[in-house]
């Protein structure tokens, strides 16, 4: 999943991103490929989020992202939209929009412009869009929140809904940025076996920014480890999370860490 | 459940709209009818419709107030409170900030400013008795929401309450230093230029009116048919980057229409502040905070409090009329601190 294969999908040569003169990401290099859930892993100010909103276009970089083939960059927005869902960090709501609201809000790049409307496409589009956010709701476990409004939820409602939103807009790649913060256990494996099986369809993939290494060892088809905005090792979870590497970028022995953890269960 | 949403949609609409409608209908004749010299509502009912249908017209006092005063000045003050209330909601939602409006982000002082250089420097087109003082206002509020706007977005990228306030307060400031400025210099022109920064319909004619419809249409269909991605930036700017608006366009679409208003609304009427603060706050409790209900809605809202505004303006002091910016500062004030403190306890 990491070289470049026919099923590649998402291309992503060179990518450096600047902040202020100073370099959080420096030349990665990665691919995707259908089917595939990549994990971004590192340390705090590895440069995990920002790859992520590179590839989603929301902070300028140099190099190149490119979908099948095509520059996501010269991409309208909409058509983006239609290919990436995004699933942001500390996302907050200002205004009382209920949950169906906010989720509703995915379908907007799948409305069809005022121009090229026909009564056909209008009750098409209509059937696809309640479809949509029926499934999403439902799957997100939603379906008692809908009419509530998103000031009242607690932060791993709030989460769902924002992931309800991305799934509704039915892309063929999910961009999570930590998509079990604030999650309690059972939402967070709830989560990452919809995710599983939503990577099941055909033509899609993941990229997700996760802490936790035993769920990018469980989940991931590959991780990259990134340690100050540059790429120590990607592969299999199995080749790149080894003691060496873990301690050079997290500055401890992690999987002692993980065991010691483990032990009080015995 | 999803249709059902649908349906409660498609009835709010049909419902709320006709009462709204009819409020602000009432609240018309209500305001025409009342004043120094009162005239039934039937009666003022009646001549209004005999001088739309062109029927003659009685030699009565009343009838010459209510049709050569009142009416077109009533209709100056419905159209300007509905078009400050659309662009203050459009403002509210655009920069995800209730206390968001054209008054206090400062972009009214800056539309005056336009206005008072116009009469300044004496610039008038003589086919079109206003135009000159319309175009540079609406100029000039569009430079100063660009200017407000990349100043603050530099300062703080999430554009929060406080440095709105700041920014909104300092470039209010810095205009009324210009305008003391001018007034130092035109000083034959000062009861002019006064009038602009405190707000007045008074002496409005049908030919305002017309103006004010026009921007109203063009500015508010603009507005409206941006529902959608307003929400879109309510929820937040970055999720609206991520499901697809084109961020950048919709924002100076919906910036360049809120100028346009704001600035016809200032050159006809002057500075007339918090309309767009206080209508769009009373009807998001009715509404909700969705665009598609929450700006049609805030329009009629608009209109019914800022004539509700003006009578209290001509009443309250009879003989003596306050200039009705004073009305609308002293509502819209009090409820800025409302709004503020409820939202700093709740942060707390």
């Amino acid at each position: 999943m990491i070289s470049e294969t026919d099923s590649t999908l998402l291309n992503v040569t060179g990518l450096t991103v600047q902040f202020g003169g100073r370099c959080v990401v420096h030349d990665v290099s990665f691919s995707v490929a259908e089917g595939s859930w990549l994990m971004l892993v590192g340390p705090n100010g590895a440069g995990k989020s920002t790859i992520v909103n590179a590839i989603s276009q929301t902070v300028p970089h140099e190099g190149s992202v490119t979908w099948c083939g095509q520059d996501v960059r010269s991409m309208k927005p909409r058509e983006r939209a239609r290919i990436m869902g995004v699933l942001a960090q500390g996302n907050s709501v200002g205004y009382s929009f209920t949950v169906d609201e906010v989720v509703r809000l995915g379908r907007y790049a799948h409305r069809p412009s005022l121009f090229a409307r026909t009564q056909n496409s209008d009750r098409s589009y209509v059937d696809a869009e309640e479809k949509a956010i029926e499934e999403a709701i439902e799957q997100t476990g939603l379906t008692d929140l809908r009419s509530k409004s998103v000031l009242e939820l607690s932060g791993g409602e709030l989460q769902r809904v924002f992931l309800a939103q991305a799934l509704a807009q039915q892309p063929s790649l999910l961009l999570l940025d930590e998509p079990t913060n604030h999650l309690d256990l059972l939402y967070q494996r709830q989560t990452f076996e919809l995710l599983d099986h939503w990577l099941k369809a055909p033509g899609h993939a993941i990229i997700s920014v996760v802490h936790d290494l035993s769920l990018a060892y469980a989940f991931g088809s590959g991780v990259i480890l990134l340690h100050n905005g540059q790429i120590m090792g990607k592969g299999p979870a199995s080749e790149v999370l080894t003691p060496d590497l873990l301690e050079q970028v997290y500055g401890m022995d992690v999987q002692a860490w993980m065991r010691s953890l483990l032990q009080h269960w015995c | 459940m999803a249709s059902k949403g649908h349906i409660q949609d498609g009835h709010f609409g049909l419902r709320v709209y006709i009462v709204f409608g009819l409020v602000t209908l009432l609240t018309f004749i209500l305001c025409v009818s009342v004043g120094s010299v009162a005239v039934p509502p039937d009666e003022t009912v009646s001549l209004i419709f005999k001088a739309i249908t062109g029927a003659e017209l009685p030699r009565s006092s009343a009838a010459s107030i209510i049709i050569s005063s009142r009416v077109p000045r009533v209709l100056c003050v419905a159209l300007t409170g509905a078009a400050l209330s659309l662009s203050g909601a459009a403002m509210q939602g655009l920069l995800k900030n209730p206390l968001a409006d054209g008054s206090t982000l400062g972009v009214s002082s800056g539309a005056s400013l336009g206005a008072v250089l116009a009469i300044a420097l004496g610039l008038e087109f003589a086919a079109l008795p206003f135009a000159g003082t319309m175009v540079t206002a609406v100029v000039f509020a569009f430079v100063s929401l660009l200017a407000i706007l990349s100043l603050a977005w530099r300062m703080d990228r999430s554009l929060s309450t406080n440095t709105i306030i700041l920014i909104g307060v300092i470039y209010s400031m810095f205009v009324s230093s210009l305008l003391a400025l001018i007034v130092t210099f035109a000083s034959d022109k000062v009861k002019t230029i006064t009038f602009w920064t405190m707000g007045s319909l008074a002496g409005s004619s049908y030919a305002n009116a017309l103006v004010l419809l026009g921007a109203l249409l063009v500015g508010g269909s603009i507005i409206l048919s941006k529902a959608r991605e307003l929400n879109a930036f309510a929820v937040g700017e970055e999720n609206a980057v991520h499901i697809g608006v084109n961020v950048r366009r919709v924002r100076l679409t919906v910036l360049a229409a809120v100028a346009l208003l704001t600035g016809v609304c200032v050159s006809i009427g002057g500075c007339i502040a918090f309309v767009g603060l206080v209508a769009p706050h009373m009807v998001r409790m009715i509404t909700g905070p969705n665009h598609a209900r929450l700006l049609p809605a805030s329009a009629f809202g608009g209109a019914t409090f800022l004539m509700l505004c003006d009578l209290v303006a001509r009443i309250i002091l009879n003989p003596l009329q306050l200039p009705i910016g004073v009305v609308t500062s002293l509502i819209g004030a009090t409820l800025f601190v409302v709004i503020l403190y409820r939202g700093r306890k709740k942060a707390l």
